[in-house]
């Protein structure tokens, strides 16, 4: 615990932290631009310079120890000057020097208002400049439909460079060509293709990196600051949304250490612009084969009349992923009251289960966990497209080093070294069988975590594969009383929501499987689908379809009655993230037109039904699921799960496919209504599937 | 002047057999054995003794650097880099040592090799030397061929030389530079600390050496600690090689008595100044990166380390550019401030930045377009960015302009005044404004 001296404060720190860390914990603040805490340290823009007693020059503080300053010789504690003539001095010629070649062009840089050079400028500068001379002018690079790029304005302190090598895994960026001369790039002029290079947008202290689909669309302090949370995936990754009227301008990642740090993915940052179309904000019935717009009273008495004719055992409700808990726990009640007892919220033919005991489905190892696994099998996951944020994590502690991962499904570039075992269950259960191969690393792991992801367990032998996984997590002692390394990722925001709530068949019912196999077949008369669009299913047999969701999408395809309800930007919802996790979104924007808050309509509908449910308000509402799961109340907090359900789990036996793991989704871009709805997926959509090439800039 | 018996590179102008026979003839090799086996802490010791100071222009002291090393015995291995990347406009003592005594260097690798705990040595040689990458390469092989370096060779220190070629940056010879580069990766300074005593090549201890450096050593370990310490001044011992380049009649490598007058170096070696020594306008006493010295300042100076950088010069790589009465002072100087806006490696501010201003003030300068008042401008750029980079090439570009304007504050005045005499109103309009 060093002891150093800062601007006459003197302070104890702990080892191994820099002079900036410390200058920060005595509450002083050293101006940065190429210094980032999760990057790692370059000290080339030299704004931090400061002063330390007895050495001949301004020191780097983001990057000198606190360890390797020497004590003075009276064996006084290191003394750093931050505020002295000769730091001053330091910092306005640096800001000179970053200045002389950086555009004046703020008036028409999106980077404006919320800009490092254009604060640290005046907070640090000088208030003219003596360069007289011409500006180096450098050309736009084209990398990609998500990131504009105005490279005259780089100041090249490649934190985007370092966050594509280090973070995201992939080389795309670096920098070419010394000394003025010296440009970032992405060599070829390839559009980046990684699912995280938004976050170069963020790090990006100056314009020279911005949003293209946000370009000139508004300046920061007109828009209205919303912190929220993300439901593109099960990662739960907070956010920020900004928005002015009605719309959503922008989406930001907020910092949650154990959540996403500080990065989103792509599709949680540029999902926004498919909250504006395709959308549903008019209630609508269909007549004579065709949809029409409609009033609510007409749109619920329809509903209801068909409910109400139909026997509850022909009644099936389904819930996509999307959904918030408020939702699915009123749904679930309205149909616990109406006798439906077909209801589920997993994909057709899932081996997850409630009944399997909470620590089944859940990530339980958490996500701040795995910074101390030292050895990963996954099962028919690809966590770099289902849980970008957390193939992330998982790479950093790649990156630290001694972690071993093996991968059992389809092989795919994770941005990480791992060792391919097999591409279905039959590799699972030799391994479990032969005690051999990647089952040692797991055996002689410290902190072994088994990732099995959806795909795995969405299939005929779902409950198989997790219960083999289940018996493996317990014989390679994954599930101790200190670790638990057993984990399921989820892709669906909603999951485990309904998981917990247990939103799925009861003993009679039918699951998500049969009730397609049903439906098919003519056996049930209504299906309600809560924001479910990822099913299989057709019109015919004269069932009726009840959708209720925001986007026009599959499900408002095949319904005969669409109740048109809130993104998850338009409403207070409580999300659980796949490791159980409870966070609530906030309202940024209002739902368009007529569409409303998604657990009214359930309330309302019940209403009209004759089975008013009691709640009136959120709070309400809130306070009976509360009663129901009372570990949603704790926000934040993850309520840990048994792990005694998995010691049952992992003793049952069945057989199991042949058939190997595929992939949870066909296209990163376009899993959801909104993104599909979204022409930015669209196009990255279009981008990947063309190679990268299709952003090369010289077709047209 | 030094006496012949005193020389240590006896063969620097090629005039004998540069291959390990003559070498041989010459001395190299010589007891190799018996100095091995006076083991390290002897050697150190003894280059400590010497006096030797660091030939690649920061003069710090060998022995010492070399006892920075960690402790045998660590996980990691040792490494040995020389720095051949001799770029340094102005230099070209390396080059001679590569091409006629190659044996020198090679022989010292061994004893700093061993020095250090090091049983691989690289020798970085710069992207432009390709026969002297030859000659070296050839004198390597005839080295493991006799046995004298390689695996269990006689001498009992398993020693491994490699040849590096580097790709023709100037920063490469900035010695983290050299080694980002050795390992594959851009040649761009790393941050110190820790400094490569520690963290060096691969990640593991290492000590960088310039070719001279190294290729006197063997001398010193024959000949005694207190026969190069009796050589040259106080603090300033041995011999060196002086580069004289410019206005000189003949212009030469020299080996010299370290703190020799530059009068005689200039008079005895290099044929005298062109037109006489009356003829002397300035001299660049260490390389393009010290500043320069007027004629009046070269009277009676001595070269060496301390007397230098009394002056606020330094000797640098002691690579003497002389200039004479015919000399545009201020294009030569902006000519070599285009040198290192040219090599400046983008990485920090002040000097990715600072450079190009500095270079186009200064070619301003040199037409006399500027005004008076970016006189004292240019030299605050330069301050601002000597001091404040990662490495020293910032301060390598600053001192020569900061030398300029503090000996020939007058002759830039002089051509601003011209300028503006020779062009009508419009100009002076805008210096009274200021």
């Amino acid at each position: 615990m060093p002891k150093l001296v800062i601007d006459g404060q003197e302070i104890e720190v702990e080892d191994g932290l820099t002079l900036i860390q410390a200058c920060e914990l005595a509450g002083v603040e050293i101006p940065r631009f190429c210094y980032h805490e999760r990057l790692s340290i370059a000290g080339n823009c030299r704004m931090c310079l400061v002063e330390v007693a007895g050495m001949p020059k301004p020191v780097a503080s983001c990057h000198m120890s606190v360890n390797d300053l020497r004590p003075g010789q009276d064996g006084s504690p290191p003394q750093i000057m931050t505020s002295t003539a000769t730091v001053k001095k330091a910092r306005e010629g640096v800001m000179e020097f970053l200045l002389i070649n950086h555009p004046l062009d703020c008036p028409i840089c999106d980077q404006g208002g919320e800009c490092d050079l254009q604060d640290q400028a005046m907070a640090y500068g000088v208030d003219a400049s003596r360069f007289a001379l011409n500006k180096r002018a450098v050309e736009d690079k084209n990398i990609g439909p998500l990131i504009k790029t105005i490279m005259t304005r780089c100041i090249h302190c490649t934190r985007c460079v370092r966050f594509m090598t280090e973070v995201a895994g992939v080389e795309e960026l670096g920098a070419i060509g010394r000394g003025e001369d010296m440009e970032i790039t992405t060599y070829l002029e390839r559009g980046m293709t990684s699912e995280l290079s938004g976050n170069v947008i963020d790090l990006c202290p100056v314009g020279a990196l911005t949003s293209k689909p946000y370009a000139f669309t508004a300046r920061p302090w007109e828009l209205r600051k919303t912190e929220s949370i993300d439901a593109m995936d099960a990662v739960g990754s907070n956010i920020r949304i900004d928005s002015r009227g009605r719309e959503v301008l922008r989406v930001l990642p907020r910092n949650h250490d154990d959540v996403n740090e500080e990065w989103i993915s792509d599709k949680t940052r540029f999902i926004w612009d498919g909250l504006r179309t395709q959308r549903l904000d008019k209630p609508f019935v269909r007549r004579r084969g065709r949809l029409e717009p409609t009033s609510w009273d007409e749109a619920l008495s329809a509903a209801a009349k068909r409910i109400k004719a139909a026997k509850p055992s022909r009644v099936a409700v389904l819930a996509g992923d999307l959904t918030g808990a408020e939702e699915l726990f009123a749904l679930k009640d309205l149909s616990k009251r109406l006798g439906v007892k077909s209801i589920d919220c997993r994909p057709a033919g899932s081996g997850l289960d409630p009944k399997l005991g909470r620590a089944s489905y859940l990530f339980n190892t958490t996500i701040a966990g795995i910074d101390q696994c030292d050895a990963i099998l996954f099962i028919g996951s690809n966590p770099r497209l289902e849980a970008s944020v957390i193939n992330a994590r998982i790479r950093q502690r790649w990156r630290d080093g001694g972690l071993k991962v093996g991968l059992i499904g389809e092989r795919s570039d994770l941005t990480y070294e791992y060792e391919f075992l097999g591409a279905g269950p039959q590799t699972l259960a030799d391994l479990v069988k032969n005690k051999s191969g990647f089952y040692r690393a797991l055996k002689s792991a410290k902190r072994p975590m088994i990732i099995v992801g959806e795909t795995a367990v969405t299939r005929p032998d779902g409950k198989a594969v997790l219960a083999l996984a289940a018996k493996l997590a317990g014989e390679v002692g994954a599930v101790t009383k200190n670790w638990s390394g057993f984990n399921v990722l989820h892709t669906g925001a909603g999951r485990v929501a309904g998981l917990d709530l247990g939103f799925v068949p009861s003993a009679e019912g039918k699951d998500a499987a049969a009730i397609l196999d049903g439906v098919k077949k003519g056996r049930f008369d209504v299906v309600y689908l809560l924001g479910a669009d990822e099913f299989d299913l057709k019109r015919g047999h004269d069932t009726f379809f009840i959708y209720q969701g925001s986007h026009g999408d599959r499900g408002a395809h095949l319904a005969d009655v669409i109740f048109p309800g809130a993104a998850y930007t338009e409403k207070s919802a409580t999300y659980l993230n796949t490791e159980g996790r409870p966070q609530m979104t906030a309202r940024a924007v209002f739902p368009p037109g007529e569409a409303r808050e998604d657990w009214t309509i359930i309330r309302a509908l019940s209403d009209v039904l004759d089975q008013t449910l009691p709640y009136d308000t959120r709070a309400q509402l809130r306070a009976a699921m509360y009663r129901a799961v009372p570990h949603f109340a704790a926000l934040d907090e993850i309520e840990p799960a048994s792990s005694t359900a998995l010691t049952a789990l992992a003793k049952k036996r069945a057989t199991m496919a042949k058939e190997p793991f595929g992939s949870a989704f066909g296209d990163f871009y376009l899993t959801n209504p909104i993104a599909r709805a979204s022409a930015i997926m669209g196009e990255m959509s279009a981008l990947i599937a063309a190679g990268g090439e299709g952003a090369t800039g010289t077709d047209g | 002047m030094l006496d012949d018996k005193d020389r240590i590179f006896r063969n620097l102008y090629g005039l004998e057999d540069w291959r390990l026979e003559g070498a041989k003839a010459r001395g190299a090799w010589d007891g190799t054995k018996k100095l091995v086996e006076k083991g390290p802490e002897w050697i150190i010791d003894e280059v400590k003794a010497s006096g030797l100071r660091g030939r690649g222009g920061a003069g710090f002291p060998t022995g010492l650097k070399w006892s920075f090393m960690p402790k045998p015995g660590g996980p990691r291995p040792h490494y040995l880099v020389v720095n051949a990347d001799e770029s340094e406009p102005g230099t070209c003592k390396d080059r001679e040592i590569m091409r006629h005594d190659p044996h020198l260097l090679i022989e010292g690798c061994l004893y700093a090799g061993l020095a250090m705990n090091a049983h691989v040595a690289y020798i970085y040689v710069r992207g432009e030397f390709i026969r002297e990458r030859e000659r070296l390469q050839a004198a390597i092989d005839e080295a493991y061929a006799a046995k004298l370096i390689g695996k269990n060779n006689r001498f009992g220190w398993d020693f491994d030389v490699f040849v590096h070629h580097g790709a023709g940056a100037y920063i490469c010879g900035e010695e983290t530079a050299l080694l980002e580069s050795l390992e594959g990766k851009k040649g761009q300074p790393r941050l110190k600390p820790p400094f490569p005593a520690n963290v060096g090549l691969y990640g593991a201890p290492t000590t960088v050496n310039n070719v001279e450096s190294i290729a006197v050593v063997p001398d010193i370990l024959r000949r005694g600690a207190t026969w190069f310490a009796g050589l040259g001044r106080p603090n300033n011992t041995g011999t060196k090689l002086f580069c004289i380049s410019g206005h000189v009649n003949n212009p030469c490598t020299v080996e010299e008595e370290m703190g020799v007058s530059l009068r005689e170096l200039i008079d005895r070696h290099a044929g005298g100044v062109r037109g006489g020594w009356d003829n002397l306008l300035a001299v660049i006493p260490g390389g393009s990166s010290v500043p320069c010295l007027p004629s009046p300042a070269c009277q009676s100076l001595h070269m060496d380390f301390d007397s230098l950088s009394a002056l606020k010069s330094g000797l640098g790589t002691a690579a003497v550019i002389v200039m004479d009465q015919s000399t545009d002072i201020i294009r030569a100087i902006a000519r070599l401030a285009y040198f290192y806006k040219h090599e400046s490696c983008g990485q920090c501010t002040p000097c990715r930045e600072g450079t190009g201003w500095m270079w186009r003030v200064l070619e301003r300068m040199a037409r006399g377009e500027a005004q008076k008042g970016e006189i004292d401008m240019l030299l605050d750029v330069t301050y601002q960015v000597e001091g404040h980079t990662i490495c020293a090439l910032g301060d390598a570009a600053a001192w020569p302009i900061q030398g300029l304007i503090r000996h020939f504050r007058h002759v830039i005045e002089e051509r601003i005044d011209d300028h503006q005499a020779r062009t009508s109103g419009t100009d002076a309009v805008r210096s009274a404004a200021e």
